[in-house]
């Protein structure tokens, strides 16, 4: 008999088990999308950023990007610019962290030197984009509070929408409205409320990809600032898992190497 | 004469229906007005400074290019006087803390700037450290104080702009993006959440909070046409209440002539909010002048009735006399002055575009209540004459007398007078400080000349240097171009401020070195530049982006000159002087724009096209005149009494105040349209003394000061007290326009009573003479 309801509340996690509240059941799906993802081991993509104002005036940015998981903390990333031509080579270093604020360093070739950027910016636009920090952060499950919203469809998909409020008071957003994927456990689409409890931005995630049959990536992110009209796509192309990666790739020094 | 007749018999045809079917005639004027005053549930007003400008505007076109490239300039600037007059102390650094913050979260809100939030940056062995200047002041030490002054101090980007000289004012400057969805719900909204942060503030520090921007001015606009709607309008109403109650001494034609001009005025508005129309400061005053106009068609018609009536007619008889002598006058005259308010639409400020056709249309439908509704309302209702003559009426003999009697002298004195008068013309100026346009009833302007004499100038003259490629704002050859403009621009004598990306370049590189202060300058290298450029961007924090100093391409970038409190005159001459600098030493080009720009430029545009349309329109309304009049002669004389009333006070203006805003400058055509109906009604009745009872041009001259003398009087007075009430209106397009109209009008009446007759006497003696005698002969 006690058998039978463990049976029942795994297996009918999501709709039956009366007993979840709605913040138990938000973090359930939380970690549900967290799992999804562990065991990757490193990534690699290169990247186009498209700047878009409201008046039609467009930039396009070329970049790459290599991605270490960690077991026990936050990701490692490195991002290193191709283009415009006059800052190509200049490279950006992050240790996203579960609880402490994040490390970040910049290398600057002109200035053959690595210089650390302030990490209380996490709100701050990332190269003049409509992505913050903080957006482009890998996503850890202590970072925020959580509360299950509703059933719903998105696109003709069934999703899941889960309210996130970030515990960080330097966050931007006083709350994350993410539209998760009912089947796969990915983030199809969020709404970011600035700390006035506005809706100021809103990401879609699209042509997601599947890789080593099992982690999903989207290859393509645009986000949409609803106040300035300003809009980011990040077109993330050509992934390869299983580089050989390791701590040594991901350091200051490996920065000035990055090519 | 035949024709004449038959228009004389249609007339009265209509005189006998209107009087015979009162209640249908009252039921299809309500019907009619009715119909038009519904709109008035389709109010809106149109709260944008833009609105001030055509979307032709070179200066505004130019402006919002500017504006699709960097930041908008829509801001409050939130000043903060600490009542200890200290800002670097541990409570004033406190509340502008807690206002920054604070202003984050007002609806549409873009970017907040303060010297708390300014991004400080400086370096700490390897690391670039940007953070904010103040952060959590109230556990400051006095030593920590001090140094945070000395740093906002010497810093250009906030010296003379967020901070003063003396380090006793402050401001947040606070930027919005509005959606423009809903404008009208908006910017209430939105001043109305700044004004609770404001007395937020002032309740817990203490401090006093002034406001003004863009964002306060284009509120100040409508805060001073509700302000003006709810003073002048009543006593608009109550001073023809007066009037014509003293004229005619008569509730019940009081009554109706109220009536007449009150759905008048909401017909037109109800009109023009039918076509979705949108009001703004000058055309929200077309409510006081269509009222003022309204009343003129009444009196003549209502003076006519009771004159009638005295002599012993019955009511319905005076009437149907009255309507039949006035029709064609008081027509012609709605005519001419629907046409001189017409030709507001050259203007190329559409608010008066927007006054000039309300006006007109409400002069029309004025024309067609007091031809319906009142000759109806007067059949039905009860209405005794007075008994006694006006004394005007006495007065009106003894002037034509004079002026027979002293031709000649009365003549010099008048030829003295208008050349005195006319030319005192160019001693004036063109001003449109949009400040200034404001009086010291409304709190923007207080609070906007406190900004100006102590914390920064409100006239800012934006320019845009193109360096022509991407990444091009790092390349040390084009920056030492805009160091050199920024640096120039700095040693005029007129500059507050100049904000420019080159001091946050200076202080980096000197960051880079180590805060050594002999690497405060510009970097030599492009690429370095442009990754010290991405180092600083990656460092700010939200918000605080650098699209207001560059384009997103990082192509060009955008120096902001502020002047000090001055006339719109020199702001252009200011622009002007730095273009042509900008082009002669660097050979780049640039347009200085921004809102004090436009508004320098405002009067000069429209007095151009104004004076185009007010040729225009003399044309037509003299044709029209000699059509009606069927006399060249005549139409010719009248070029005296319809032009030299303008001439003569814009000559004055020039004598007694001598600056000319864009209300001013719309006088000419709107004063013309009203001056004209005096000409009018004297010549046409002289004319029809001459003509029908053969008089010579003396006896004629006698006729017509008996007959329509009062009512000129009465009319002027209306017309005068309707202007003058307008005057007081606290917006100083509406102030200025109406004390020169009102002046206008006064000279009108003169030359038509004292300059006119003699005209005619001395110009219209001969023919009518030689063909009252060959006729006589024969």
């Amino acid at each position: 008999m006690k058998h039978l309801i463990v049976v029942l509340c795994t297996t009918l996690l999501s709709s039956i088990c009366l007993a979840l509240t709605p913040e138990q059941r938000g973090l359930e799906i939380a970690i549900e999308v967290d799992r999804q993802d562990i065991g990757f081991g490193d990534s690699q993509s290169n990247i186009v950023m498209i700047l878009k104002d409201k008046y039609g005036n467009e930039r396009t940015r070329q970049m790459r990007n290599r991605t270490l998981e960690q077991s026990d903390d936050g990701d490692k990333s490195m991002i290193i610019f191709d283009s415009p031509g006059d800052v190509k080579g200049t490279a950006f270093l992050s240790f996203t962290h579960r609880a402490a604020d994040d490390d970040q360093w910049l290398f600057l070739p002109a200035l053959k030197r690595v210089k650390k950027i302030s990490s209380s910016n996490k709100a701050g636009a990332f190269m003049s984009s409509e992505f913050a920090f903080e957006d482009i952060a890998s996503q850890e499950v202590d970072k925020y509070s959580y509360t299950f919203l509703r059933d719903d469809k998105y696109q003709n998909t069934p999703v899941l929408i889960n309210q996130l409020q970030p515990k960080d008071p330097a966050s931007g957003y006083s709350k994350l409205e993410v539209w998760v994927d009912a089947k796969r456990y990915i983030p199809l689409k969020i709404d970011f409320y600035n700390r006035g409890g506005k809706l100021k931005k809103t990401l879609e995630l699209s042509d997601y990809s599947q890789y080593l049959n099992k982690f999903w990536r989207a290859g393509n992110w645009t986000m949409v600032n609803h106040i300035t009209g300003k809009s980011t796509v990040l077109k993330m192309q050509d992934w390869q898992f299983r580089n050989g990666f390791d701590d040594q790739d991901f350091n200051k020094n490996s920065l000035s190497r990055a090519k | 004469m035949d024709a004449n007749a038959g228009n004389l018999s249609l007339t009265e045809r209509y005189a006998h229906f209107v009087t015979s079917r009162p209640w249908l005639t009252i039921a299809i004027a309500l019907a009619v007005s009715l119909s038009m005053m519904s709109g008035m549930q389709r109010f809106a007003f149109d709260q944008d400074y833009r609105v001030f400008f055509s979307e032709e505007n070179p200066h505004l076109s130019a402006f919002e290019r500017q504006q699709k490239i960097y930041t908008k300039n829509d801001n409050v600037l939130f000043v903060i006087v600490p009542n200890n007059g200290e800002v670097f102390n541990k409570q004033t650094l406190a509340a502008v803390e807690e206002a920054t913050e604070q202003a984050w979260q007002l609806p549409y809100v873009l970017r907040v700037d303060s010297v708390t939030n300014f991004q400080y940056s400086h370096a700490d062995g390897d690391e670039l450290i940007v953070e904010p200047l103040v952060s959590g002041a109230e556990q400051y030490s006095a030593e920590t104080l001090k140094t945070k002054q000395s740093i906002a101090l010497t810093e250009p980007n906030l010296r003379g702009q967020l901070i003063s000289e003396d380090a006793e004012i402050t401001a947040l400057n606070i930027v919005f993006e509005m959606p423009q969805v809903q404008p009208e719900k908006e910017l209430p909204e939105l001043v109305g959440a700044v004004r609770e942060l404001q007395s937020k503030l002032e309740a817990s520090y203490p401090v006093t909070v002034k406001l003004t921007g863009v964002v306060m001015l284009s509120n100040a606009f409508f805060e001073a046409s509700m302000k003006d709607q709810q003073t002048l309008v009543p006593a608009m109403y109550a001073v023809i209440l007066l009037v014509i109650a003293i004229l005619l001494r008569s509730a019940t034609a009081t009554l109706a002539t109220l009536l007449v001009v009150f759905l008048s005025m909401l017909s037109a508005l109800g009109s023009f909010f039918w076509l979705g129309g949108k009001l703004s400061p000058p055309s929200f005053s077309a409510s006081t002048i269509i009222t003022t106009l309204a009343v003129a068609d009444s009196i003549h018609i209502l003076v006519t009735l009771f004159e009638g009536m005295r002599r012993g007619m019955s009511k319905v008889d005076a009437m149907r006399r009255s309507l039949v002598i006035n029709i064609a006058p008081v027509f012609l005259t709605s005519l001419t002055t629907a046409i001189g308010f017409l030709s507001m639409n050259l203007s190329d400020t559409p608010p008066f575009n927007d006054l000039g056709n309300i006006t007109a249309w409400g002069v029309v439908v004025a024309l067609f209540l007091s031809m319906t509704l009142l000759p109806a309302l007067i059949t039905i209702l009860p209405v005794k004459a007075s008994k006694k003559r006006n004394r005007v009426s006495h007065a009106m003999d003894a002037i034509a007398n004079f002026i027979i009697a002293k031709r000649t002298p009365v003549l010099i004195a008048m030829v003295v007078f208008s050349i005195v008068a006319v030319s005192g013309i160019k001693l004036n100026s063109f001003d449109d400080n949009f400040v200034g346009y404001f009086d010291t009833s409304i709190q923007f302007r207080n609070d906007t000349d406190f900004a100006n004499d102590n914390l920064t100038g409100i006239y800012q003259i934006q320019y845009s240097l193109e360096s022509g490629e991407d990444y091009g704002v790092s390349d040390p050859v084009f920056l030492a171009k805009v160091d050199r403009f920024v640096e120039w621009f700095r040693s005029q004598p007129e500059i507050t401020h100049v904000n420019s990306f080159t001091d946050t370049f200076k202080r980096i590189n000197k960051n880079m070195y180590g805060d050594d202060n002999s690497y405060y300058r510009l970097p030599e290298d492009k690429a370095l530049a442009a990754q010290y450029l991405l180092l600083y961007e990656m460092s700010l924090p939200e918000g605080l982006d650098l699209n207001n100093q560059m384009d997103i391409g990082k192509s060009s970038t955008q120096i902001i000159v502020t002047v000090t409190n001055t006339t719109s005159k020199h702001i252009a001459e200011i622009e002007q002087r730095g273009r042509d600098w900008l082009l002669h030493n660097t050979g780049m080009s640039s347009y200085g724009v921004g809102p004090a720009v436009m508004f320098a430029h405002i009067s000069d545009t429209n007095m151009r096209s104004m004076f185009i349309s007010s040729l225009v329109a003399i044309l037509v309304i003299s044709l029209i005149i000699m059509l009606v009049l069927r006399s060249v002669r005549l139409g010719v004389i009248s070029l005296v009494p319809n032009l030299l009333p303008i001439a003569a006070a814009f000559g004055a203006w020039g004598y007694l105040v001598a600056e000319v805003n864009v209300g001013v400058s719309m006088v000419t055509g709107m004063a013309l349209g009203i001056v004209v109906d005096d000409t009018v009604h004297f010549l046409s009745k002289y004319q029809r003394a001459r003509i029908e009872q053969k008089l010579t041009a003396e006896a004629a001259i006698r006729y017509a000061f008996s007959s329509v003398g009062v009512a000129l009087v009465v009319t002027t007075i209306v017309l005068m007290a309707g202007f003058m009430i307008l005057a007081q209106s606290s917006f100083g397009m509406n102030s200025g326009m109406s004390q020169l109209t009102s002046v206008a009008i006064i000279f009108a009446l003169i030359i038509d009573f004292l300059l006119l007759p003699i005209l005619l006497l001395w110009l219209d003696k001969k023919d009518y003479a030689i063909a009252a005698i060959t006729r006589a002969n024969s």
